[in-house]
């Protein structure tokens, strides 16, 4: 518990209104958006309106030793913002204000609470378009995908979280602010601070300003659906679009389980004998390009043995889209847990993958489902479980572990965009080894000494 | 299974309302992705966790859990700052009931602790129509005494000695309502409409809206059935749909009402049940019958009854082919979705149809129609400064259209789209879709050619 006093001078920097402490309050932010995950009350929930409000709870924490735990909307996949060591939950709900839209040089400056769809909204008007778009852009924020450095669906031609933020604010553990990088396309000024602070989960300094790339909205588009008898056909066919030298928006994939989850669930006449099932979109600003590359990717699918379904219309567009838009949902109704995993491997691997993810969960006798982003090789290993069967949990746990094994074993990574928070710490020392693990503690130890920001995640400190 | 076909527990003899343990399985289904931050108008106001869905299900947790007391202060002011609007509902993914959980523990603390005396002593009334009656009547007569007109329509506003107690709960004096009417709108018309060559008869369930504040939009209702050939049957016995006091955890009171509602209804021998209020028709649908679910002989007839019961809108455009009308009305309308007709009655499409087959009239979307305007029924009084900023929202979408008739299917909507639309400047006239139908049809008699 923190002393009353402590309190207290929060709500004199921050404002009574902006300080919650009821127990009501501090169990609405004991969670985020990860299952199997422990639950922890905070002491107190700040909701900061201003750089320097953050600047002076940082000071008192520091001076306290307290922990703080930034947080967007909590919405993210690993745990990332569960105050694991109580302290202060800074939540930037109520910075929320676009600062800044500019068409000319391509860019928006945000405070870290705003909502990504309210960003596309706004540009809008302007023909533009900030792309990533992880599944969560209606509610999650800038600050947290930032932080997160969430993906996608249009990872593959548009590039994550981090090809897309140009310049920020930072308060560091010191209280101290820093401005890093801004509206320029070139810019080799210091180190890259961006890159640092975009994913590294909050662990390293307090998000509150924000420049983002925008891009024209491409024009046109077309919408292909491909579903196969084999897995390797897919498989062939995601490798065969690729060489064909189109880099579709959106390559996603469906296995077996998932497709007939979806059909139980949505009734929308997909083929429950089909092994997997691809959702391919192509787009650009020249009609003719974007005909040629739809043409293109038809062709492949028709070579590889696919039974093809294509969109003319923005409904039919819409139908095609079900079947993905489902595939969480129709798991998810399946049981009362979702273990939602998204191990990566290198696009070459995909049918491994997926042949290797069946093989765990017969091994374990789970319930998994695997979708995702085949373009970019980062996978959703989906298994839905019993959280009150504790046998059925130690064997998830264990299927896990072989997944990320097996990932790593074909030349992937343990996580593509959910980030490692606390669901997967315990595997970084297998991706990084140990002088990778040392990098990361020489980092945090120098950017935050007393271990007040984020702790408890992603960088495994010795004394843990 | 889908999650959809999950039905509360039956066999136990209770259902949800007796029992808060049977939402367990509702909970369950949450995975606090925080999907409902998108759309639940209560945290688009007030930007706090504490305000959104998902994290009153881990509170419902946690006194499930044994860690929160269900009468807990703070609880209890969560469980209240929700505006029951199924918003949420519409956005989960695996399609957490969230209804049924509010109400589960509503209820449950009704069991705990009783009624509040001030809700126990309106409530009571209810089940007493005549002293319900009396009170409204009266309410009529004394209203001048604390409202004054506004020039504007029936619409009235606190008088400044009222204005200044009462601006905490939003009767100040920009406030503005509808009169209270001296004469209720089933002491208006007959048990019976008839009609000439009908073709059908159907009941039509008023409920207490449409009765003591919009009696003329009933009248519009009934005027549209009979231009149809549809006889009308209005029984006088008929009484509150029970929503306003199910919503504050009076299981008993709206199972009261629910049973002599469905015998007052059924002795009018109709096929069909017609509302013009979503809250009546969404509690026909769907509460009456998880209310006696457990019920042997009221529970068959309220299943019944479920599927008997449409909206004005549903009955004019799917079960009968409406007779399209010529009378030309010379606005531009905007339609607002009321959150119980079309996330409980599933009602959308239709009164847009209604509204587009009028000659004359240009119809106008508003940007997200179907938000919430923040009414929910008594939430406005409770909680009206979060109350107001949803509805400043929605009147600003509706400015923005520049339309000059508001209308929608809920006349608890209108209240606070008048109150609304007025403290923004706007000067819409606020009115239910079906009295732009009536007045249509009434102009052709005026001007037989005006269509054509």
């Amino acid at each position: 518990m923190l002393e009353a006093t402590v309190i207290e001078q929060l709500e004199n920097l921050a404002g009574k209104e902006n300080v919650l402490t009821g127990k009501v309050d501090l169990v609405a932010y004991s969670y985020d958006a990860t299952a199997d995950m422990p639950k922890q009350t905070p002491d107190v929930v700040v909701l900061p309106t201003s750089v320097e409000m953050v600047q002076e709870i940082v000071h008192l924490a520091r001076r306290n030793k307290i922990a703080i735990y930034p947080r967007g909307a909590g919405t993210n996949l690993s745990g990332g913002a569960i105050p694991l060591k109580k302290g202060i939950v800074l939540s930037f709900q109520k910075m929320n204000r676009i600062v800044d839209i500019d068409p000319a040089n391509l860019t928006a400056v945000v405070q870290p609470g705003v909502v990504i769809a309210a960003l596309n909204a706004a540009v809008a008007p302007y023909g533009l378009i900030y792309p990533p778009d992880p599944g969560t852009v209606a509610t999650a924020t800038m600050g947290g995908s930032a932080a997160e450095n969430s993906g996608g669906l249009r990872g593959l031609k548009y590039g994550v979280t981090k090809n897309y933020i140009m310049g920020m604010e930072v308060v560091l553990a010191s209280g101290e602010k820093v401005r890093f990088g801004g509206k320029t396309v070139k810019n080799v000024t210091a180190y890259d601070f961006s890159n640092l602070f975009v994913g590294s989960e909050g662990t390293l300094g307090i998000i509150t300003e924000l420049t983002a790339k925008l891009i024209p909205a491409p024009k046109y588009r077309r919408t292909m659906m491909g579903v196969f008898k084999t897995l390797a056909d897919a498989g062939n066919a995601v490798a065969g679009i690729i060489a064909a030298q189109v880099i579709p928006a959106t390559l996603e994939i469906m296995d077996r389980m998932t497709i007939r989850t979806v059909e139980d669930f949505a009734h929308i006449g997909l083929p429950v004998d089909a092994e997997a099932l691809l959702l391919i979109e192509v787009d650009g600003m020249a009609e003719e390009v974007v005909r040629a590359e739809a043409e293109a990717v038809m062709q492949v699918v028709r070579d590889m043995g696919g039974d093809l379904k294509t969109a003319e219309t923005d409904q039919e567009r819409d139908q095609l889209w079900t079947a993905r838009r489902n595939a969480l949902p129709a798991l998810a109704s399946l049981n009362n847990t979702v273990v939602l995993e998204d191990a990566t491997v290198p696009r070459s691997r995909i049918t491994d993958m997926l042949i290797a993810c069946e093989n765990i969960a017969q091994k374990y006798n789970l319930v998994l489902g695997t979708f995702g982003h085949a373009g970019d090789g980062n996978l959703h290993p989906t298994i839905l479980c019993d959280k009150r069967d504790q046998d059925e949990i130690s064997r998830v746990h264990k299927a896990v572990d072989e997944i990320f094994e097996t990932a790593l074993r074909f030349g992937g990574t343990l996580s593509g965009e959910h980030g490692i928070g606390m669901a997967k710490m315990k595997y970084l020392g297998d991706e990084l080894g140990r002088p990778g693990l040392d990098l990361m503690r020489t980092i945090k130890q120098a950017l935050d000494p007393d271990s007040i920001l984020n702790p408890g995640k992603m960088v495994p400190l010795r004394e843990n | 299974m889908t999650a959809q076909a999950k039905s509360p527990k039956r066999q136990t003899g209770t259902t949800y309302h007796d029992e808060l343990a049977a939402i367990r399985e509702e909970l369950d289904k949450c995975m606090k992705c925080g999907n409902c931050m998108a759309v639940c108008p209560v945290y688009g106001a007030e930007k706090v966790e504490p305000a959104v869905t998902r994290s009153k299900i881990a509170v419902a947790e946690a006194v499930l859990a044994g860690e929160l007391e269900l009468d807990d202060p703070q609880v209890y002011e969560m469980m209240f700052n929700c505006l029951v609007c199924k918003s949420c509902m519409t956005n989960c993914p695996t399609k957490v009931n969230f209804d049924r959980i509010m109400l589960a523990l509503r209820a449950a603390l009704v069991r705990k602790n009783g009624l509040p005396w001030l809700k126990k002593m309106i409530f009571s009334t209810l089940k007493h129509p005549t002293l319900f009656d009396t009170g409204m009547r009266l309410g009529a007569a004394l209203q001048g005494l604390a409202f004054k007109s506004e020039a504007d329509g029936r619409a009235i506003s606190p008088r400044a000695p009222f204005a200044r107690v009462g601006g905490a709960i939003g009767f100040d004096g920009e406030r503005q309502m509808p009169a209270l009417n001296a004469t209720p709108l089933r002491d208006r018309v007959d048990e019976v409409v008839r009609v000439e060559g009908a073709v059908m008869k159907v009941a039509f369930f008023t409920g207490d809206s449409l009765n003591y504040f919009y009696p003329e939009t009933g009248r519009d209702l009934i005027e549209v059935l009979t231009a149809n050939k549809i006889e009308v049957h209005i029984p006088k016995a008929q009484s509150c749909c029970g929503v306003p006091v199910l919503v504050h955890g009076d299981v008993d009171t709206a199972r009261a009402l629910a049973r002599k509602n469905i015998d007052t209804i059924e002795a009018t021998g109709c096929a069909y049940l017609i509302t013009g209020c979503g809250s009546c028709g969404g509690a026909w649908q769907h509460d009456y019958p998880e209310l006696l679910a457990a019920d042997p002989v009221y529970g068959p007839k309220a299943a019944d009854w479920a599927r008997r019961t449409c909206d004005i809108s549903t009955f004019l455009t799917r079960i009968i082919a409406l007779r399209p009308p010529t009378g030309r009305i010379e606005r531009t309308v905007t339609y607002h979705d009321s959150c119980h007709l079309k996330k409980s009655m599933k009602v959308a499409a239709e009164p847009r149809e209604i509204l587009q087959s009028i000659p004359g009239l240009t119809f106008r979307e508003m940007a997200a129609p179907d938000a919430c305007c923040g009414s929910g029924g008594s939430y406005v009084l409770t909680h009206f400064e979060t109350a107001s900023t949803i509805g400043r929202k929605k009147a600003e979408d509706i400015e923005r259209t520049q339309a000059d008739t508001v209308s929608t299917g809920c006349p608890a909507c209108m209240m606070q789209l008048l109150d609304n639309v007025h403290r923004v400047g706007g000067r819409q006239q606020v009115t239910h879709f079906i009295s732009l139908l009536a007045e249509s049809y009434r102009r052709e008699k005026k001007d037989p050619d005006s269509g054509r």
